[in-house]
């Protein structure tokens, strides 16, 4: 036990609409480094929860706390400028701009320079923006208007980009929906690499339970709005709830896309 | 009592009528997304050819004949639009197909005049609704009555037709989603241009009904256009039943407002559209827009600052447009001036429109604003010419820091509607409050100081000017916080994902936009001389728009082109011809058919089809834009 | 990106722009601008006019035995596209005088733009006093009875009604509101006993007529003053016919008797309002006649004010050219300062004090003849009796 705040900390978030409790009394927490995947079956109140812990939502009632510091109430560029990177489930980038202009958008916001009118923005942080390219495997395809890029390739240009901040937290929204199989692999090991070198902490929803199973150091489970189990893989995989709320559903979830999210 | 009866009454045959345009404007929009200028064209040609059948034709069945074929006729002249004009340019960015409509409604104005004649025209009054009825000592003409009882029967008919039908359902589906239609199978162009048959019909037979009421004239068409898109945005884009509401709101708003403020007519509309959509941003029935989808084919063509080869071509462009006053005469200079005046004002929008992809329909507001400021302050303060011109704008400036504030909560055509909102309510101050202004004969003797009062050495002035704002603008662009508004324009999820404050950042681009398009007012009031409402009013505000879509939209130096061309041709056709609007019109439909990307979107997209085709091609496919979004 | 194109476009836009028409020497040259696409119902039979005049002042010889040449411009009703019309007029088709224009902002656009550049301006339309009078200046000239004019000859008729209780319905523009305040002026000083009820000011075209006529008649006015024209007024009239707004009051209104806004009315033309107009099918003078038959057999058309307004411009203009004999815009200002010259309505004067022409208008009041509208029991008003005492109008003139 340490006296250091962990780095997300949640208690007690509650959502209702209309009655109907959409999230009820969820607490968890997260170290740096950890990669925490929270799943659970369609309706279970994934979304709004994560919605919750970036500010697109706000709870009922409990607390969402970044190294101590409460997030609830405030706006996701608020939450973003606390050091969280966020990746959507349908990817959302800067579509006439190209691959490093998007990366470049992000650094000029992190390096405070947005009403910076005289500045020569295809300068500002060259050298950054390639590098973080590069990270994610994106080097190549810098000079590339972002609209022109394979559905993968965006991915892992929203990884780039949620990472301009030097975040201490990513929240990523089914990071591998309307991907192929391999691409996804691909990716997480890649988050999973840079979240250990960099000390970050990684909360990702998904529905592919190959991808939790084997990337995910610790998972928490939601069904109804409540947390109904948390542990490691291996201990999750083993607890009868999750397999009863699983199974229940038919079958234990595999490559499950949202609408919209095809390619 | 009867009187307020009676009075309620006849606001209500007044929304009827409006109802009905409106109503098919609505649909229009609703489905194709498209922002139908001409709607008021097909308006003003249905009375016309109403006109023509029910003089011809006699009798109760030659009256409603001649108002019902008149309809179709129109809605079969709006399936030909559809087929040759506009299927051509759904692809095209967004609002250009209101470039198209423009185009078309400038030649429909000249038309008619040479078709039916310059005199206005009185046709008959209906067969059976001549006169008036008797209430408690209140006369109500019978055809109010007729015109009120319509208006619920349409909206009845417009319901069944949409619950009730295949065709209907599609309608709606289409109009929440365009692109689910196009997957589902269904045969996208035929359900347009249906969908544009029914909107004109409704739009002619609107018009056709005024015939016993009203004089038709050359001009219905502009009487009609605005105040039409103001109810449709008021009730909710794509919502008939708005369409309805609004129409009633909007009608006995002023048949009681006129009894208290007499005055208000002139702009009861707009304040109330201010008001709507200032407390619910969609209107009164519409549905917040699914977030915006961006138009397909959207460029995929990156912006890049100038090489330096272009730097010295464009500079070397600029010193053989500074040594025109060595072989133009005072003429061609002050045309000149203008037209750099135009550029000023065209970049401007251009920064606020393809930069921060936030069109504003009412920009001519800050130019005009600017304009009056320079007046203000050298014919009341006796200020010297060139503290004018630095201050001036500053009016434009803070009109633009104020509405901005509010118009920068909207998207889309909302935002549109509410700068012309704004738009018309400083263009309604401008006209009536003539102790100041001096209404609508303007403030007159606004002539430059002797230092700049030869053509030549205005012209100096203005081209030095536009070159200054349009580097301005252009650094802009390419600065971080060009990046950042573009940002805002391609994503706003994204943009508040890494700390942009969208909101703040679409402001202050709108400050931007408002006070060069000041800089370009305040030249211009030395160049006329004189400043009037005009200068803020509906028609420049639109020829801002078509200057920056003429240019290409998507482009970062269309505006500039644009200017160039359109008031250059504009400045010549009007001293040729009196029919400059049909052969600037024509000129317009065939730009937009041909490059349907603009001027220089088209020269770009031919230079890049040449550096494209010599390197073989790229190994990533070009991929439809929706994907990404 | 292709900025560079841009500027070489412009060049080219600009000399195209320069290019001007090349003329004789010996012509003589006048700059005309009226609002031919806006307002064409007037513009068409004004053009008439003064081709008209044109072709009559050549062939008995020119002026001073110059061919006149008119050079002709739209200004689409805008003031700034007026002020690049008279720029183009002047500094590159080099005229002699500006003359013409509608719309009273135009008219004063125009007139500030011959004050500036000094140049010789006939305004022949535009009917606001200040033309003349606040805002007049020593380069602009004015054919048509003024705002003031009219509202002088119809208060003459007006304030005989036994009439106390009126309202007024204009359009919300200068002139409607110019219009309305001098009658009232005029009238309360004839007829201190009269009361206003009711005032309704519909956009300039686009009156919703329902709800002014009910206003209106909700006043219950005995007499109704209309300063509405064109489209407004025919949906006016209608409404008011139908509601029976005009039964048993009396209406004066402004320039309804012109040919341009009666005729359009046809069986709705509404009976026995005191009207200012043209009733050019009853006016029986030699000069009138003359007038007429050229006019006739010409266009085989009947005239419109118009006509007679671009007529007399040019008439006018071609006879203060005669007399400076020369192109100098001073001494065409010396020429015409008290020049008289016959018109189709009889001697007209440009008075020395104002620059206003004593042209006068016809009063008579509105009846239906077979189905159309027509004006009768009319008279001749002459201009110089309507106009203030010369001491009033040094006073409103500002000092040069």
């Amino acid at each position: 036990m340490s006296l250091a705040p962990p780095l997300l900390a949640v208690e007690g978030l509650t959502k209702s609409y209309g009655g109907i409790h959409a999230v009820r009394g969820v607490s968890f927490s997260l170290r740096a480094g950890e990669i925490l995947a929270l799943i659970g079956p369609n309706g279970a109140g994934k979304s709004t929860c994560f919605d919750m812990l970036n500010g697109q939502n706000r709870p009922d009632s409990g607390h969402v706390r970044l190294l101590g510091e409460e997030t609830t109430g405030k706006k996701p560029r608020d939450i973003w400028r606390m050091g969280v990177g966020r990746t959507f489930q349908i990817t959302a980038t800067f579509a006439t701009m190209t691959v490093r202009e998007n990366v470049q958008v992000a650094l000029i916001s992190h390096g405070k320079q947005l009403f910076n009118l005289w500045g020569s923005a295809p300068d500002v942080d060259r050298g950054e923006a390639g590098r973080l390219l590069e990270l994610v495997g994106m080097g190549g395809y810098a000079d590339r208007p972002c609209g022109e890029l394979a559905y993968g390739d965006l991915k892992r240009l929203e990884l780039a980009v949620a990472l301009a901040n030097d975040p201490k937290l990513l929240l990523m929204d089914e990071p591998t929906a309307g991907m192929a199989p391999r691409e996804r692999v691909e990716l997480m090991r890649l988050t999973a690499q840079i979240a250990k070198e960099k000390s970050i902490g990684v909360l990702f929803t998904e529905h592919d339970m190959d991808v939790v199973f084997e990337h995910a150091d610790r998972i928490i489970v939601l069904n109804r709005g409540t947390l109904i189990a948390e542990g490691s893989p291996a201990e999750v995989r083993g607890n009868p709830q999750v397999q009863a709320v699983y199974l229940g559903e038919g079958l234990l979830y595999e490559g499950g896309h949202r609408e919209g999210a095809s390619a | 009592m009867a009187f307020y009866v009676v009075q309620f009454l006849t606001g209500l045959a007044s929304a009827a009528s409006l109802f009905l345009v409106a109503s098919g404007l609505s649909i229009i929009f609703g489905v194709t997304r498209i922002v139908n200028f001409a709607h008021g064209a097909f308006y003003m040609i249905g009375a016309y050819i109403a006109f023509t059948l029910t003089e011809r034709f006699s009798g109760a069945f030659g009256f409603w004949g001649g108002v019902l074929a008149a309809a179709l006729a129109v809605a079969l002249i709006g399936v030909l639009v559809e087929m040759v004009l506009l299927r051509r340019i759904y692809h095209a960015p967004e609002l250009f197909q209101l470039l198209g409509t423009f185009g078309l409604t400038l030649m429909v104005e000249d038309l008619v005049v040479l078709i039916w004649g310059p005199d206005d025209l009185v046709g008959r009054r209906a067969p059976g609704f001549k006169g008036a009825v008797d209430f408690f000592g209140q006369n109500i003409p019978s055809y109010d009555l007729f015109l009120i009882a319509l208006g619920p029967v349409v909206l009845g008919i417009l319901w069944l037709l949409f619950q009730r039908t295949r065709w209907g359902v599609l309608v709606r589906a289409a109009t929440q989603d365009r692109d689910m239609v196009a997957a589902l199978g269904v045969n996208q162009k035929w359900l347009f241009t249906s969908v544009f048959a029914v909107g004109v019909f409704l739009a002619a037979l609107g018009g056709a009904l005024q015939i016993p009421r009203d004089a038709v004239h050359h001009a219905m068409d502009l009487r009609i256009i605005v105040e039409v898109f103001v109810v449709v945005v008021i009730g909710g884009l794509g919502s008939i039943v708005g369409a309805f509401v609004a129409a009633v709101l909007v009608s006995e708003l002023n048949a009681f407002g006129i009894l208290i403020f007499p005055k208000i007519s002139i702009i009861l509309v707009f304040l109330v559209m201010a008001v709507v959509l200032i407390v619910r941003p969609w209107g009164l029935f519409g549905k917040p827009e699914a977030a915006a989808r961006k138009t397909p084919g959207l460029t995929v063509n990156p912006w890049r600052p100038l090489t330096s080869n272009e730097r010295l071509a464009s500079l070397a462009a600029f010193v053989v447009a500074a040594m025109l006053p060595l072989f133009a005469g005072n003429y061609a200079l002050t045309v000149g001036s203008e037209i750099a005046i135009f550029v000023i004002f065209a970049v401007s929008l251009h920064f606020l429109m393809s930069v921060g992809g936030l069109a504003s329909f009412g920009h001519a507001a800050y130019f005009g604003l600017g304009a009056y400021g320079v007046a203000f302050l050298a014919k009341m303060a006796g200020l010297p010419m060139i503290v004018c011109l630095l201050l001036g704008p500053l009016l434009g400036c803070m009109g633009a820091a104020i509405f901005g504030f509010f118009a920068v909560q909207l998207s889309g055509v909302y935002f549109a509607m509410l700068t012309l909102a704004f738009a018309q309510i400083v263009w309604s101050i401008a006209f009536q409050w003539v102790s100041v202004t001096g209404g609508d004969n303007g403030i007159l003797g606004v002539w430059p100081a002797s230092w700049a009062a030869s053509p030549s050495h205005f012209y100096w002035l203005a081209l030095g000017v536009a070159a200054l704002v349009t580097i301005a603008l252009r650094i802009a662009v390419f600065s971080p916080f060009g990046y950042a508004l573009r940002a805002t324009r391609d994503s706003l999820l994204r943009s508040e994902a890494v700390g942009i404050d969208a909101k703040r950042v679409q402001w202050t681009a709108f400050v931007i936009a408002g006070t060069t398009a000041g800089i370009g007012g305040a030249l211009f009031a030395y160049l006329k001389g004189s400043v009037f409402p005009d200068n803020l009013g509906i028609s420049l505000s639109v020829d801002a728009l078509v200057m920056v879509l003429l240019g290409g939209v998507e482009t970062v130096s269309g505006a500039v082109i644009g200017a160039i061309v359109y008031k250059a041709l504009n400045i010549w056709l009007v001293s040729q011809t009196d029919l400059s609007k049909l052969v600037l019109g024509g000129f317009i439909v065939l730009i937009v058919v041909v490059f349907p990307k603009g001027i220089v979107g088209m020269l770009e997209m031919l230079a890049q089809r040449r550096r494209k085709s010599s390197p073989p091609g790229s190994s990533l496919l070009a991929k439809p834009i929706e994907s990404a979004e | 990106m292709r900025a560079r194109n841009s500027f070489v476009g412009a060049a080219f836009a600009l000399l195209a722009a320069g290019m001007g028409h090349s003329a004789l020497a010996e012509d003589i040259k006048i700059g005309e601008i009226n609002s031919y696409s806006l307002l064409p119902s007037f513009t068409e039979p004004y053009r008439k006019g003064w081709q008209l005049a044109v072709e009559e002042i050549n062939a008995s010889g020119g002026i001073n035995g110059k061919k006149l040449v008119v050079v002709s411009k739209d200004d689409g009703g805008k003031p700034a596209d007026a002020q690049t019309a008279a720029n183009e007029l002047v500094s590159s088709e080099g005229v002699a005088m500006l003359t013409g224009t509608f719309l009273s902002n135009i008219g004063l656009a125009v007139s500030d733009f011959a004050n500036q550049k000094k140049v010789f301006f006939l305004a022949a339309e535009p009917l606001t006093d200040a033309v003349t009078w606040a805002k007049g200046n020593k380069y602009t000239f004015r054919l048509r009875p003024s705002n003031y004019m009219q509202a002088a000859m119809l208060v003459e008729a007006a304030s005989k009604l036994p009439a106390k209780r009126w309202a007024t319905i204009a359009p919300n523009y200068e002139y409607g509101q110019s219009a309305v305040a001098v009658f009232k002026k005029l009238m309360s000083e004839k007829r201190p006993d009269i009361q206003w009820v009711d005032e309704q000011w519909p956009p300039q075209g686009k009156i919703d007529a329902g709800p002014v006529v009910q206003a209106v008649a909700q006043a219950n006015p005995e007499a109704i003053l209309n300063v509405t024209f064109g489209p407004d007024l025919v949906k006016l009239v209608r409404e008011g016919n139908t509601r029976g707004l005009f039964k048993g009051r009396e209406v004066v209104s402004f320039l309804t008797g012109e040919p341009e806004y009666l005729d359009p009315l046809k069986e709705e033309t509404p009976e026995g309002w005191i009207v200012t107009g043209y009733p050019w099918y009853s006016i029986k003078t030699p000069e009138h006649d003359a007038f007429l038959k050229a006019y006739q057999a010409k266009y085989n058309d009947y005239p419109r004010l118009g006509s007679i307004v671009g007529y007399q411009t040019i008439k006018a203009a071609a006879a203060i050219l005669a007399k400076a004999g020369s192109t100098d815009t001073d001494k065409m200002i010396a020429a015409a300062e008290g020049l008289s010259m016959p018109s189709p309505f009889g001697e007209i004067t440009f008075r020395k004090i104002d620059h206003q022409s004593t042209l006068g208008a016809f009063v008579g009041k509105t009846a239906q003849k077979d189905g159309k509208g027509v004006m009768v029991d009319t008279s001749y008003k002459k201009g110089s009796d309507y106009l203030p005492s010369d001491a009033e109008v040094e006073k409103l003139r500002p000092k040069e």
